[in-house]
C-alpha cells in the first residue's frame, strides 16, 4: 500500500537530521499561519499560485532560489564545523554518512535549486521587458516550468525527514550509485529531483528562444538587443542542449537502479565511465548556463552606473557565442584522471584554455567600461566589482588545472573545491545579487536599503575569501576533497581559517535579511516612482516599477542599441500614446501547480516504490495536460480604458516625482 | 506627431496575434524537438558504447530477425506518409478526409507497436531481458524510448481525433495537428536511424 515507506524511514536517531525536521516543520506553521491570520489565502491563490504573469512566476522563482540558499549555506556551515574539528581523535560531530549526505545535497541544491531558479527568475522578470514584449511566448508553459522545478525542490527538502538523501555526491557517479552500493532511498530523490527540475528548466529554455527571437518590438534587430537579453539567449541555448544529455543519463542510471540493466553496473557488461561522459557533456554547459547570465547582469550593471554605454558590444556579443559553442567541447577536463590518454587529454585541454579567451575579452571589456565614465558607486556595483577582481582568480586557477599533468595532481583535491567555488560564488552568486539588488525596484516598487546591501557585500566578499584561499593552499598540500575526517594536523589551522571564513559570510546573509526587512519598513520613502531609478539605458526602465500586467501599453519602437538611453537623449522618452487598445492577456490559471504537485507525487511514490500512486498521478498529469489543451478560453481582454487609466496613473506619479526631482 | 518621431506604435487589436501565436507555436515545437533529438543522440552513443557487452550472451546477430523489422518499418514509414495526406487533407479544410487520414495513420503506428510489443516479448521470455547484458540494455532501451515516444503520439492522436470531431478544424486544433505531424515525421527519421544502426550494422 505504501511500498518502502514506513515510520523508520524518519531519522530519528540523528539528533541533526531531526533538528532541521523539526525546525522547518515549525516554520512551515509560522508562515501558514501568517497567511491564513491575514486571509491572504486567496489572494496568493488567485494572485500568484495561479499565475502566467512572468514577471509574477519570476518573482518565486527568486523566493525558490532564496531559500534555497539557506538551506544549502547551512549544509556548508554544517561541513566546515565538522571539518575544523574532525583530524585525529575527534571524529567531528558529524558521522560519516551524514556527512556524505550534506556534500552530496550542498551541491545538488546549489546548483539545481538555487542557481538555476536564480537565473531562471531575473531572465524571467527582465528579459521581456527588455526586448519591449508584453510576455513571454509560452505563458502558462512558463507557469508550469516553475511548478516543476519547486516540487523538485521540495523533495529534496522532504528527504530530510523521510528517508535520506544521496551520499554519492552532486555528481552521482557510478557504480556507487547503483542498486548494489547505495539500496536506499537517497539516490532516488537525487535522480528523481533532478529530473524533473531539468524538465523545468528545458520548458524555460524553449520559451526564451521564442520569445527573444520572435517577440522584439520593432526595430530591434539582433545587434541592438541588450547584453543580458542576448545572454540569456545564449544561456537557453545552452540549456536546450545539454540537458536532454543529463535526462539521458539519469533516465539509464534509474533503469539500472529500478529494472535491474546494466549501463553504468560493474557487472554484465555495465560501462562506469559512460556515466561519466554523460554527466559531463551536461555539466560543463551547466556551469556555463549558471555563469553567462551573471556576465550578462554585470555588463547592464557596469553601463549603466558608469554612465557610458558598455564598451565593445559587439565583442561581447561574439565571446558569449563563442563560449556557448566551445563549452560544448571541454566536459573532458572533468575527469582528465579517468584514463581516457594523453591524446584525448590534450584536445581537452587546450580546449578548455581556449575558452578562457572570451571570458577575458568580456573582462576588458567591463573595465574598459568604466574607464574614463562617471562611475557611481550603488550596491549593484560594489558586488560588480567584487565580481571582477575575486572571479579573475578563479579563471586562472582554472587555466591551470586545465592543464593535465597540472590536474593529475590537483583533481579531487581542495584546490579544485577552490577554484569552482572562486568563479561560482563571486561569479554567478555575486552576478545574481548584484541584479536581484539592481531590478528589485522594477519588480516589486521600491529599492533595497543601501547601508545593509553594502554591509552584505563586504561580509560576502571578505568571507569569501577567507572561506577559499586557505582551500587552494591545503589543495596544494594534497588535502582532497569530501572528507569526514583526516589525519594530517597541518591541515587544521586552513580549515579553521575557512570555518571563520563561513561564519563572516553567514553574517553577510544576516545584512541580507535585515536589508530586507529594513527596505520593507521603509518601502513608502524608498518608493520608485519614476519606474528608472538607477538612470538606466534599456526598455525594462521605461516602466512603472511595479510595471503593469501588460508591461507596455504601447509597443515601443526602437531606433537603437540602449533604446531607452537613446529616447532619452532624443528628447522622446515618456510619451503618452494618443489613444489606447484593447489588450488581450492570457488567464491564470490552476493547471502549472496542479500538474507540479503531481510530478512531485509521481516521484515520492517512485522514490518509495508505492505503485498505485505513481500510476495515479501519471494519469492525472495525462489528464490535466489533455483538458488544458482543450481549454478555449485562456484570454481575457483588458478594455482600452482600463489600460488608459492605469497609464494616466503612471504620468502622474512621473510628473509627481520629476517634481520632486527639479525642486 | 509623425510616425518617425513617435516611437510609441499602438498594438492592433482584433485576434490575439493568432497568426503570431502559431508560428511561435511551431518554432518553440521544433526546439522542443531538436532537445529530444539529443536526447536520441545520448542513448544511440550508448548504445554504440555498449553494442559489444554481450556478457557472454547473444549478441545482435544471434537475436533480430531482419524481415521482421522491415515489415514494422514499412507499417512506420506508410504511416508517415498516410499523416502527410491528412495535413493536405487539413490544408484543404476537409475534416472527414482529415479525421479517415489519421485513423489509418493511427493503425498503422499501433502496428508497429504491437510487432515491437512482440519482438520484445519474445526476446524477455526467451530470457534475454535487458538485465542481462550491457548490451541489451542499450538495446531495450534505444528502441524502447522510441515505441514510448511513438506511443505517446499514437495517445496524441486519439486526443486529437477527438478534437477535431467535437470542435472542427479550428485555428488551434490546426496548430495543434500540424505540430503532431512534426512529432510524427521525426519519430520516422529516428526510425530510420535506429533501424539502420542498431538492425542493420547488428546484423550484416
Amino acid at each position: 500500500m505504501l511500498g518502502k515507506l514506513s515510520f523508520s524511514a524518519v531519522p530519528y536517531e540523528d539528533p541533526i537530521a531531526m533538528g532541521a525536521v523539526v525546525g522547518s516543520i515549525l516554520l512551515g506553521f509560522v508562515i501558514l499561519g501568517l497567511i491564513t491570520y491575514y486571509r491572504k489565502w486567496t489572494y496568493l491563490w488567485a494572485e500568484w499560485l495561479t499565475s502566467v504573469d512572468h514577471k509574477r512566476i519570476g518573482i518565486m522563482y527568486i523566493v525558490l532560489a532564496l531559500v534555497m540558499l539557506l538551506r544549502g549555506f547551512s549544509d556548508a556551515i554544517l561541513m566546515r564545523a565538522h571539518q575544523a574539528m574532525a583530524t585525529g581523535m575527534s571524529q567531528g560531530f558529524l558521522p560519516p554518512d551524514h556527512f556524505n549526505q550534506i556534500f552530496s545535497a550542498h551541491g545538488s541544491i546549489m546548483v539545481i535549486f538555487v542557481a538555476m531558479p536564480f537565473l531562471s527568475g531575473l531572465i524571467n522578470i527582465v528579459v521581456p521587458q527588455q526586448i519591449g514584449a508584453r510576455d513571454v511566448a509560452f505563458p502558462f508553459l512558463n507557469s508550469f516550468s516553475f511548478w516543476l522545478t519547486a516540487a523538485g525542490a521540495l523533495l529534496v527538502m522532504l528527504s530530510l525527514g523521510l528517508g535520506e538523501f544521496s551520499k554519492a555526491g552532486w555528481s552521482g557517479y557510478t557504480p556507487l550509485t547503483e542498486m548494489e552500493y547505495s539500496p536506499d532511498t537517497g539516490v532516488d530523490y537525487w535522480l528523481w529531483s533532478l529530473q524533473i527540475a531539468g524538465l523545468g528548466s528545458l520548458l524555460t529554455s524553449v520559451n526564451f528562444i521564442v520569445t527573444i527571437l520572435k517577440m522584439r518590438a520593432p526595430g530591434m534587430k539582433l545587434m541592438r538587443m541588450p547584453i543580458f537579453t542576448w545572454n540569456s539567449l545564449c544561456t537557453s541555448i545552452l540549456i536546450l542542449f545539454s540537458f536532454p544529455v543529463l535526462t539521458a543519463a539519469l533516465t539509464m542510471l534509474t533503469l539500472d537502479r529500478y529494472l535491474g540493466m546494466h549501463f553504468f553496473s560493474n557487472t554484465h557488461g555495465g560501462n562506469t565511465m559512460m556515466y561519466v561522459n554523460l554527466f559531463w557533456m551536461w555539466g560543463h554547459p551547466e556551469v556555463y548556463i549558471v555563469v553567462l547570465p551573471a556576465f550578462g547582469i554585470f555588463s547592464e550593471v557596469t553601463a549603466t552606473y558608469s554612465g557610458k554605454p558598455l564598451f565593445g558590444y559587439a565583442s561581447m556579443v561574439w565571446s558569449t557565442i563563442a563560449i556557448t559553442i566551445l563549452s560544448f567541447c571541454v566536459w573532458v577536463h572533468h575527469f582528465f584522471t579517468m584514463g581516457a590518454g594523453p591524446n584525448v587529454n590534450l584536445f581537452f585541454g587546450i580546449a578548455t584554455m581556449i575558452i578562457a579567451v572570451p571570458t577575458g575579452v568580456k573582462i576588458f571589456n567591463w573595465l574598459f567600461t568604466m574607464y574614463r565614465g562617471l562611475v557611481r558607486f550603488d550596491t549593484p556595483m560594489f558586488w560588480a566589482v567584487g565580481f571582477i577582481s575575486t572571479f579573475v582568480i578563479g579563471g586562472m586557477t582554472g587555466v591551470l588545472l586545465a592543464a593535465p599533468p597540472a590536474d593529475f595532481v590537483l583533481h579531487n583535491s581542495l584546490f579544485l573545491i577552490a577554484h569552482f567555488h572562486n568563479v561560482l560564488i563571486p561569479g554567478a552568486l555575486f552576478g545574481y545579487l548584484a541584479g536581484f539588488t539592481y531590478w528589485f525596484p522594477k519588480a516589486i516598487g521600491f529599492t533595497l536599503n543601501e547601508k545593509w546591501g553594502r554591509r552584505a557585500f563586504w561580509s560576502w566578499l571578505i568571507g569569501f575569501y577567507l572561506a577559499f584561499i586557505p582551500l587552494y593552499i591545503l589543495g596544494f598540500m594534497g588535502m582532497p576533497r569530501r572528507l569526514a575526517h583526516y589525519d594530517n594536523p597541518a591541515w587544521q589551522p586552513y580549515l579553521l581559517i575557512a570555518a571563520v571564513g563561513t561564519a563572516v559570510i553567514a553574517f553577510g546573509v544576516l545584512c541580507q535579511i535585515i536589508q530586507l526587512i529594513v527596505s520593507i519598513k521603509q518601502r513608502h520613502t524608498n518608493r520608485d516612482l519614476t519606474g528608472d531609478p538607477w538612470n538606466g539605458r534599456t526598455l525594462e526602465w521605461t516602466t512603472a516599477s511595479p510595471p503593469p500586467v501588460y508591461n507596455f501599453a504601447g509597443i515601443p519602437v526602437v531606433h537603437a542599441l540602449d533604446a531607452f538611453m537613446d529616447m532619452k537623449e532624443k528628447g522622446i522618452a515618456y510619451h503618452k500614446p494618443n489613444r489606447f487598445e484593447d489588450i488581450h492577456m492570457p488567464r491564470n490559471t490552476a493547471c502549472g501547480f496542479i500538474l507540479g504537485m503531481l510530478a512531485f507525487s509521481f516521484c515520492f511514490a517512485m522514490i518509495w516504490y508505492i505503485w498505485w500512486l505513481a500510476i495515479f498521478s501519471a494519469l492525472a498529469m495525462l489528464f490535466t495536460v489533455i483538458a488544458r489543451a482543450s481549454d478555449e478560453d485562456i484570454h481575457y481582454i483588458l478594455p482600452a480604458a482600463e489600460v488608459e487609466r492605469i497609464e494616466n496613473e503612471r504620468f502622474r506619479q512621473l510628473a509627481v516625482a520629476t517634481d520632486r526631482a527639479a525642486i | 506627431m509623425t510616425s518617425e518621431a513617435s516611437n510609441i506604435e499602438a498594438v492592433h487589436s482584433g485576434a490575439f496575434e493568432e497568426d503570431h501565436s502559431v508560428t511561435n507555436q511551431a518554432l518553440g515545437f521544433w526546439l522542443y524537438l531538436m532537445s529530444d533529438l539529443v536526447i536520441f543522440s545520448a542513448i544511440f552513443a550508448t548504445y554504440a558504447v555498449l553494442v559489444n557487452n554481450t556478457a557472454g550472451g547473444p549478441s545482435a546477430k544471434d537475436l533480430f530477425h531482419l524481415p521482421y523489422v522491415f515489415a514494422e518499418t514499412m507499417l512506420l514509414l506508410f504511416s508517415s506518409a498516410t499523416c502527410g495526406m491528412a495535413i493536405l487533407a487539413l490544408q484543404s479544410g476537409k475534416r472527414n478526409l482529415v479525421l479517415a487520414w489519421f485513423a489509418v495513420t493511427f493503425l498503422l503506428g499501433l502496428g508497429f507497436i504491437v510487432m515491437e510489443i512482440h519482438e520484445f516479448r519474445s526476446l524477455i521470455l526467451e530470457g534475454h531481458g535487458p538485465e542481462h547484458s550491457g548490451f541489451l540494455s542499450a538495446f531495450f532501451t534505444l528502441v524502447g524510448t522510441h515505441g514510448a515516444h511513438v506511443t505517446c503520439g499514437l495517445i496524441w492522436m486519439a486526443v486529437m481525433m477527438g478534437q477535431v470531431i467535437i470542435k472542427g478544424l479550428t485555428i488551434p486544433v490546426q496548430s495543434r495537428l500540424t505540430r503532431l505531424s512534426m512529432f510524427w515525421h521525426f519519430l520516422d527519421i529516428v526510425w530510420v536511424a535506429v533501424f539502420t544502426i542498431v538492425y542493420l550494422m547488428g546484423v550484416l
